[in-house]
Order: structure tokens, then C-alpha cells, then sequence
């Protein structure tokens, strides 16, 4: 089985994309599967199991999303090899920016939209940063010009990516991205041993431990404070 | 590369300053460091915000200073054909045609109902297919299986497209805007090219806008010019394909003149006569499939006579009511 991790900011097109690029490898006897992670709520997977395709869901609740993340996704891949899926296709919303739970050796797709803005590639971290296919969608609804623009501010800071524009809506560009999803040299039997791409933010401060109230007696662990004089911030 | 000192790296590679303002590093102050250097010399703080191993932030500088030297260098392989070889329609019906070949300066127009596969078409010049895609057409570039770059580079795309529902999101005005792009694309003159495409734009606009102009409230016939200008100027894919220009406001025929003096091969997807007819040739697409190429007759040369002056009639009428007048 063949295991891809997508993720990119919430909206920007990753069931869409996943939708039509799955349909794009119809008749090639790849037999797939999804799994969407998401925070609160989703009905993505009413949409997956629409159009036919097997999956499950994870809410992390209270939880960070991408430690929640890491945390099941062998369970997942366990299930995936035990139902004897060739492809398995995990959905995450990338929602802080700052971690993505890319796996070292595990093909990982971020994305983005050319709607968010040409400075978004810039504020967005190793989701972006260390992905190795970006994928931009939206293109049909801006000029040709910005999709040009935003495509090199994306080349700037992953120059190794291969970079894929794709319509979530028409399906264009997503045969050309499901060559690149699938490759029968990629299987792999578990996850176990294998390691994040990036390191999760050091966390732990009394409010990710269920602290409510506001002010510095409460506040425990890791905490950092802005400094409003340079603008920057530092440590404590 | 990766040894040198930023002020080197400037002086050698000039765009080099996007590669740190895109990956927010800033360096005022340490020119003289190397990469390495400026990411040792950031605080506990900034370094763990800071999303890289440096070695990967070396390499992918590396990178960066080579596919821009590449683009730079890339003048000598221009495009001067692109050929089609045939594969099948949706029900797997061979395509009857034995090859298809595109020159710039060529004018082609695509027909055929919506869904009946010119996007696919599109796609697979774009990604110029070598009998891998659902269609298993083949495409040559300058008669040679092509090299792999067409595919997966972002800066040199075979095809560039000017979609039909165009708005512009961000907040810029028309200078501002067309600078942007310009920059993104390194040209060397860029003063000279703003002012180009700005003047070509209101040449093929019905009215007229200013530098100043915020993008965001140009009219669509406005926006549209814009961007063919800011196209025929900037881009450097040998393909453009329009998707139907509509009347609204601007001239078509020198919209094409203008593209073709810069010796692009247009691909149009339109079903408007003026247009189709002004083609060389038009692609009849049918269930997937390129089911004829037909060039343009003699006798439709003469029908696009009569339309031009219907046309013209059109747009004299349309130009009169805008300014007001009562026609007689
Ligand atoms: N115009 C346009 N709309 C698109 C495109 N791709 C996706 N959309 C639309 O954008 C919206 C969000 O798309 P989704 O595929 O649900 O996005 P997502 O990233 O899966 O969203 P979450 O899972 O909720 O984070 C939908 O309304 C899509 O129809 C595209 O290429 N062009
Ligand atoms: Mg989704």
C-alpha cells in the first residue's frame, strides 16, 4: 500500500482535488482509501463515501490537531493494510501554520490556494515548507499574472517541490498530479520506526493544560511573551 | 555557493534578495555572513521558530540560484514547433489525423461543446504528453521528444492561459501590479516594460484607465486587455490559450496582432465567428477525440469580411451609446 499525506490551509482545495485525482486513476487498478483528520467537525467524509471511496474520520476535539495526527496514523495505516487498500490517502487541515506532520519517506502534498494571498507562502511553515508536491488550486478564479506571481513566491521557499497547478473544480491538472501520487517502488508495510520531517512546536504552557484565566500567576511552562517595543518577541 | 557571503551572492546573483524576503530572513547588518552565518547569528527564539534544518535552507538556496540561472539562460531554446500526434477519443477510437503541427505565429481555434475534452487537449501539450495521459496523444517540441523541464518547471510553462472569468485579488494599482509580476519574471527593463504593457492595454481597451488605476475596479473588458498586454510582454510560454475573449470592450484583432508580434502560437477556445474565422485553422473536438482539422476556406476569408464590417458597425454603435449621443 502506498500512503500519501495532503494537508493545506482549511478551504483551499483538498477534497477537491483528492476527489477528482482519485476518479483520474480509475481504470488502472488502484484500489483507494481516505482518511480525513480534522479539529471539530467535518462532512468531508460524507463526500468521500458519495463518490465511493472507503474512509474514516479523526476529530481531535480539544487536542492539538497534529499531535492527534501523529499519534493515529499508524493505526490507520494498520487498518488500511489489513483491508488490503493499494492507496491510502490522508486529508489534514494544516491549522496553526507553524507544524505539519509530514513523514520522513512518506510522499507528502500540501495544498494552497492562489486566493489567500502572495504573502501566505511566506507566513506558512513546514507544512508548506518541506512538502514535496505543492499543488495550487483556485487558479480559474485569478489572472494569469498572479498565478504566475504566487507560483514563484511558492518556488522561493520550496525550489525543491514539484509545484502542480490544479483545478479542484474541473479536475485539470489532477491526472498529471496522480502520477505522482502512486508508484508501486512506494509501498510500505508499517509505519513503524519511521520519524516526523519537523519537529511540533515545544508546547506545554498552563493553558494547553486547561488553564481559563487570564494573567501572569497563571501562566506556567513555556511561555513567551511579545515585546512591544521592537515588535519581536522573546523569551521569558 | 554555500560559503559565500550574502554581499557575494548579491553581486554575482541580483534577485538573490527573494529568496530571503520570501523565507522572512532578514540579514540587514550581516551582509557579510554567509547563510549559515545569519541563522547562527539569530536568537535561541527566532532560530526555534525557524522551520529548517540549515542544511535543508542550504540546498533549497542552491536550488533556488540554479533554476534561476537556468531561466535567465534559457533565451536559446526557443520553441519553433509544437506537434501533435494522435491518440484516441473517450470510447478509444483512434484519432484521424497523422500529425498536427503548431508554429508561432499561428492562429488555432478550438470548437467543439463543453466536456467535449479541450481542456484535456490543453493539458496535454502543457504537459506535453508522451502517450501517458488518458488520451495517449504524443507531443513533440521542435520535433524532438521533449526535455523533462516543460513538465515540472513553473517559470517555463509550455502553455499560459488567459481564463475567462478573470478578477484580480489583490490590492494594487495597475503599476503596482504589472511591476510585481515583472519583477517576478526578472526582467531587465523593467520601467520600460510597465510602460509598454500599459500602453498596449489601453490601445486594445475600450476605455481608458490610468497607471494609477486600482486593479481590483478595472471593468472586465479592462482587466482582459490588461492581462493580454501583461502576456504578450512578460510571459515567455511559447502557447497562450484564450478562452473566448468576449466583446465586452475591447478590440479582439489587435488583441491577436499584438500576441502574434511577439511570436506566440494562440490557442483560442471560441465559438464566435469573428474570431474562429480570423484562425488558420480550427480543431473540432468531439467525445474526447480531435475529430478534423479544418483550415480556414477562401470562401470564410470573405464571410469574415462581412463580419468585420458588421463588427465595426457594432462597436461604432456600442462607443457612440457610451459617450451618450443619440443615434440617427
Ligand atoms: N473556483 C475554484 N474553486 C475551487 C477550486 N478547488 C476547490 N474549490 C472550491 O473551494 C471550496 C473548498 O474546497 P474543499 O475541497 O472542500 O477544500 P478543503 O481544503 O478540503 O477544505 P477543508 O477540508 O474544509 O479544510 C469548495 O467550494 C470548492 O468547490 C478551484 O480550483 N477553483
Ligand atoms: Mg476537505
Amino acid at each position: 500500500m502506498n500512503l500519501v499525506t495532503i494537508s493545506g490551509p482549511p478551504s483551499s482545495g483538498k477534497t477537491s482535488v483528492i476527489l477528482k485525482t482519485i476518479a483520474a486513476m480509475t481504470g488502472r487498478g488502484i484500489k483507494p482509501a481516505v482518511v480525513k483528520f480534522d479539529c471539530l467537525y467535518t462532512d468531508d467524509d460524507e463526500l468521500y463515501r458519495k463518490a465511493g471511496i472507503p474512509v474514516k474520520k479523526g476529530l481531535s476535539g480539544s487536542l492539538c490537531p497534529d499531535h492527534y495526527f501523529v499519534s493515529n496514523i499508524e493505526t490507520v495505516v494498520d487498518w488500511g493494510l489489513e483491508q488490503e487498500y493499494d492507496l491510502l490517502v490522508s486529508e489534514s487541515a494544516g491549522l496553526c501554520n507553524r507544524c505539519s506532520p509530514y513523514i520522513k519517506g512518506i510522499r507528502a502534498v500540501c495544498v494552497i490556494d492562489n486566493l489567500s494571498g502572495i504573502n501566505t507562502p511566506k507566513k506558512i511553515g513546514p507544512m508548506l515548507k518541506s512538502a514535496d508536491v505543492i499543488v495550487i488550486t483556485k487558479g480559474d478564479i485569478v489572472s494569469q499574472a498572479e498565478r504566475e506571481v504566487f507560483a514563484s513566491r511558492v518556488q522561493a521557499v520550496n525550489p525543491r517541490a514539484v509545484i502542480l497547478h490544479v483545478n479542484g473544480l474541473t479536475g485539470q491538472g489532477c491526472y498529471e498530479l496522480s502520477t505522482l501520487l502512486y508508484d508501486d517502488a512506494h509501498h510500505i508495510t508499517s509505519l513503524k520506526g519511521m520519524e516526523l520531517r519537523f519537529s511540533m512546536p515545544s508546547a506545554l504552557c498552563s493553558y494547553c493544560l486547561g488553564e481559563t484565566r487570564i494573567g501572569e500567576s497563571y501562566q506556567m511552562g513555556n511561555v513567551r511573551k511579545i515585546d512591544l517595543h521592537t515588535g519581536a518577541d522573546h523569551e521569558r | 555557493m554555500r560559503d559565500k557571503s550574502i554581499r557575494e551572492l548579491q553581486s554575482r546573483f541580483p534577485y538573490v534578495h527573494a529568496f530571503f524576503d520570501d523565507n522572512a530572513i532578514s540579514y540587514a547588518g550581516m551582509e557579510h555572513l554567509s547563510l549559515r552565518g545569519v541563522i547562527e547569528a539569530m536568537s535561541e527564539s527566532e532560530r526555534e521558530e525557524f522551520p529548517y534544518e540549515i542544511e535543508t535552507l542550504e540546498h533549497n538556496l542552491e536550488t533556488f540560484i540554479e533554476q534561476m540561472q537556468a531561466f535567465l539562460s534559457a533565451d536559446e531554446d526557443t520553441v519553433h514547433s509544437i506537434t501533435i500526434f494522435p491518440g484516441t477519443d473517450k470510447s478509444g477510437v483512434p484519432e484521424q489525423f497523422d500529425r498536427l503541427d503548431m508554429r508561432p505565429g499561428d492562429v488555432i481555434c478550438i470548437v467543439g461543446p463543453t466536456g467535449s475534452g479541450k481542456s484535456r487537449l490543453l493539458a496535454d501539450i502543457e504537459w506535453v504528453a508522451q502517450h501517458d495521459t488518458p488520451t495517449k496523444r504524443t507531443v513533440f517540441v521542435n520535433d524532438l521528444v521533449p526535455e523533462s523541464k516543460w513538465r515540472f518547471s513553473i517559470s517555463d510553462k509550455l502553455v499560459a492561459q488567459l481564463s475567462q472569468n478573470m478578477n484580480f485579488v489583490m490590492d494594487l494599482s495597475v503599476e503596482e501590479f504589472v511591476r510585481m509580476h515583472a519583477e517576478s519574471r526578472m526582467i531587465e527593463d523593467i520601467d520600460g516594460a510597465v510602460q509598454s504593457i500599459i500602453a498596449s492595454a489601453n490601445g486594445l481597451a475600450g476605455e481608458q484607465f490610468s497607471p494609477e488605476t486600482p486593479i481590483t475596479s478595472l471593468s472586465g473588458g479592462q482587466s482582459r486587455a490588461l492581462m493580454i498586454a501583461d502576456t504578450a510582454v512578460l510571459s515567455r510560454s511559447p502557447v497562450i490559450l484564450i478562452d473566448e475573449i468576449e466583446n465586452a470592450g475591447i478590440d479582439r484583432k489587435k488583441a491577436l496582432e499584438l500576441l502574434l508580434a511577439e511570436d506566440k502560437i494562440v490557442l483560442m477556445a471560441t465559438h464566435d465567428p469573428v474570431l474562429a474565422l480570423l484562425g488558420d485553422r480550427r480543431i473540432v473536438i468531439r467525445n474526447g477525440g480531435i475529430a478534423s482539422v479544418i483550415e480556414t476556406t477562401e470562401h470564410e476569408r470573405g464571410i469574415l469580411k462581412e463580419l468585420e464590417v458588421l463588427d465595426a458597425r457594432l462597436s461604432e454603435l456600442r462607443n457612440r451609446l457610451r459617450d451618450g449621443e443619440i443615434l440617427r
